[in-house]
């Protein structure tokens, strides 16, 4: 019997196409979130209105013992990251309400290909929210003194970030029961970098917060940042965020295969 | 090889919960055949479906489709098979023609040649003029439509299609009758589910009645028919001991039993002779039988005397008009 196989286009083994199914369901996302215009521009717009607001309304009645802007872009391009990363879970969600993941199921599509579709698509987002922000930022006088090596490790601890969140995202995205109830997790994320040293130094705030705030994920993110942008020292903070990064990625990859599984049995 | 079974099903039994959808379930489908199962809402339907396409894993029996076991091979038995499911499986925010490019594109296909098949199934399903608008924003026929073309980008050993019709207005099942029609006509096995009885007599070559998660029928439609269908003679007994009797006698031949009433309803052609020699079987000294009634089995009649169950709400009768 299995010797008469179907007139199927192409068998080729299970590596090549994984990643074919990758690609394809990245390119199906990335059209979906540039069809998807309203998340699309708040993505855009908001970061840089957090940091309009920053620079202009608080930042000059915060003391951060340098130019307020040159402190807080790190910060704000990690809150741009994790909060256009945290969408992930609102398309997975989406996704998982209707009949399509069915339809993807049926043709061998794996959960991972899937949910690794959602990510990347997230990558494409935020590497525009990024850029945008940058430009934003250097209009308004934001001037780094980094070198390209500088530049090269900032972005690569971005991207690992925004991929470790964007996974994670994926997994609550498939824990919600709605696209509603995921949403709630952007907000989450979105919150996650005030209390750390984004936008005010951590000795500023309460002494029972420093514990949290000086070694939450995103501290060592914006330490390494900072440090790198401005061509300053960093120590081992690149490292401890990487670290969280690659646990975050970790946990989220496994839990994300798992809740799959769980809600398609 | 060829004799062997496309589908074939043995005890599958599915729960959720404390509910039990499946109450092992046996099935067999000939290659290149149009094959419905036939049965009200809840009675397990789509359930089976989603095991056969290995979307569900049974709690107990096994189920092989295109030569593969559904679960254990079930990658194998997905590069064999589409499933059109009740409810659309489609990207809404894509065009029509996106959505066939990206189910080419996962099945393996060249870019080129996911474009040129997205333009074949566009113009086979009259679909070309809609290729462009997103799917979110065609009508429910045109999605059923899109949705069969998604299962048909490469040629399945199977096609499940899980109600294909229901919600649709005449034309537009009469549309998807064809397109079934045409599926047969290429030697496409089909596997479909339906809640009337209708469709599954215009389409499928044998039927299996579903009901409670158990096949309680199974055949052709004309076997199916043969049972029920034709004439009904209704006999009203004299009291509830010439009942008792009457419906030992006629065991699985009565196929409408009201106790209450007592009413035991047989399958007859309705001529004067069959119905004369019925009676004569039935009741030889003439004192069992009060009154008789000859009347049109209607689809009604086919489907309770099948389900065994003539009050049921959710029975598809109440929703659509029978049409004799």
């Amino acid at each position: 019997m299995s010797d008469l196989t179907a007139p199927r286009a192409a068998v080729p083994g299970a590596p090549a196409r994984a990643l074919r199914h990758c690609l394809v369901m990245a390119a199906r996302c990335t059209r979906l979130s540039m069809r998807n215009t309203d998340a699309l521009l708040t993505s855009l717009i908001l970061p840089v209105m957090l940091m309009l607001v920053f620079v202009y309304f608080f930042g000059g009645a915060i003391d951060t013992g340098t130019r307020y802007i040159t402190y807080v872009v790190p910060g704000v391009l990690v809150l741009c990251a994790g909060y256009g990363a945290a969408a992930t879970a609102v398309g997975v969600a989406g996704d998982m309400a209707e009949g399509v993941v069915d339809r993807f199921r049926s043709l061998d599509v794996g959960g991972t290909s899937v949910l690794a579709g959602h990510v990347a698509a997230s990558a494409a987002r935020n590497a525009a929210a990024t850029a945008v922000v940058l430009a934003v930022a250097f209009a308004i006088g934001f001037r780094p003194e980094a070198d390209a090596a500088g530049w090269a490790a900032a972005a690569g601890l971005l991207a690992a970030y925004l991929l470790a969140l964007s996974w994670l995202s994926a997994a609550v995205g498939l824990l919600a029961k709605s696209t509603e109830a995921a949403s709630g997790f952007t907000f989450l994320v979105l919150f996650l970098p005030y209390p750390s040293s984004a936008f005010v130094p951590v000795e500023t705030m309460p002494g029972w917060l420093h514990g949290f705030a000086g070694h939450q994920p995103v501290t060592p993110l914006i330490e390494s940042l900072r440090g790198l942008l401005l061509g300053q020292p960093v120590g081992g903070a690149p490292w401890r965020a990487l670290a969280w990064c690659a646990g975050i990625l970790a946990v989220s990859v496994a839990a994300s295969g798992a809740l799959f599984r769980r809600r398609t049995a | 090889m060829a004799d062997e079974p496309v589908v074939e099903a043995t005890g599958l039994e599915k729960s959720y919960g404390r509910v039990r959808v499946l109450a092992g379930v046996d099935l067999e489908v000939a290659r290149g055949s149009v094959f419905a199962l036939l049965g009200p809402n809840g009675a397990g339907k789509t359930t089976t479906v989603r095991i056969l396409s290995t979307l569900v894993r049974p709690d107990a029996g096994r189920a092989r489709v295109a030569g593969f076991d559904t679960v254990r091979d079930r990658r194998e038995v997905r590069r064999r098979i589409s499933l059109t499911g009740q409810y659309a499986a489609l990207d809404e925010q894509q065009t029509g023609e996106e959505n066939l490019r990206m189910m080419g594109r996962l099945c393996g296909l060249t870019r080129r040649r996911a474009r040129e098949r997205a333009g074949e199934l566009l113009e086979r399903f009259d679909l070309t003029g809609a290729a462009g608008r997103r799917a979110g924003a065609y009508s429910g026929g045109m999605r059923r439509r899109l949705d069969v073309a998604a299962g048909l980008v490469v040629s399945p050993e199977v096609v499940f299609l899980d109600e294909p019709t229901t919600g649709f207005d005449p034309r537009s099942r009469q549309a998807m009758w064809e397109l079934v029609a045409g599926l047969a006509a290429a030697g496409t096995t089909v596997f479909l589910t339906t809640q009337y009885l209708e469709e599954a007599d215009r389409l499928a070559g044998r039927i299996a009645l579903l009901d409670a998660g158990r096949v309680v029928a199974e055949g052709t439609a004309a076997d199916l028919k043969r049972r029920v269908a034709g004439r009904r003679l209704d006999l009203t007994l004299t009291d509830a001991a010439a009942y008792g009797r009457t419906a030992d006698l006629l065991g699985g031949r009565a196929v409408h039993r009201e106790p209450d009433r007592l009413l035991l309803g047989v399958p007859t052609d309705g001529s004067a002779a069959r119905v004369r020699a019925l009676l004569d079987e039935i009741d030889p000294d003439r004192d069992a039988v009060a009154r008789f009634t000859v009347h049109e089995a209607t689809l009604d009649d086919v489907f309770l005397a099948l389900t065994g169950r003539a009050a049921t709400p959710a029975a598809p009768a109440h929703k659509e008009p029978a049409r004799v």
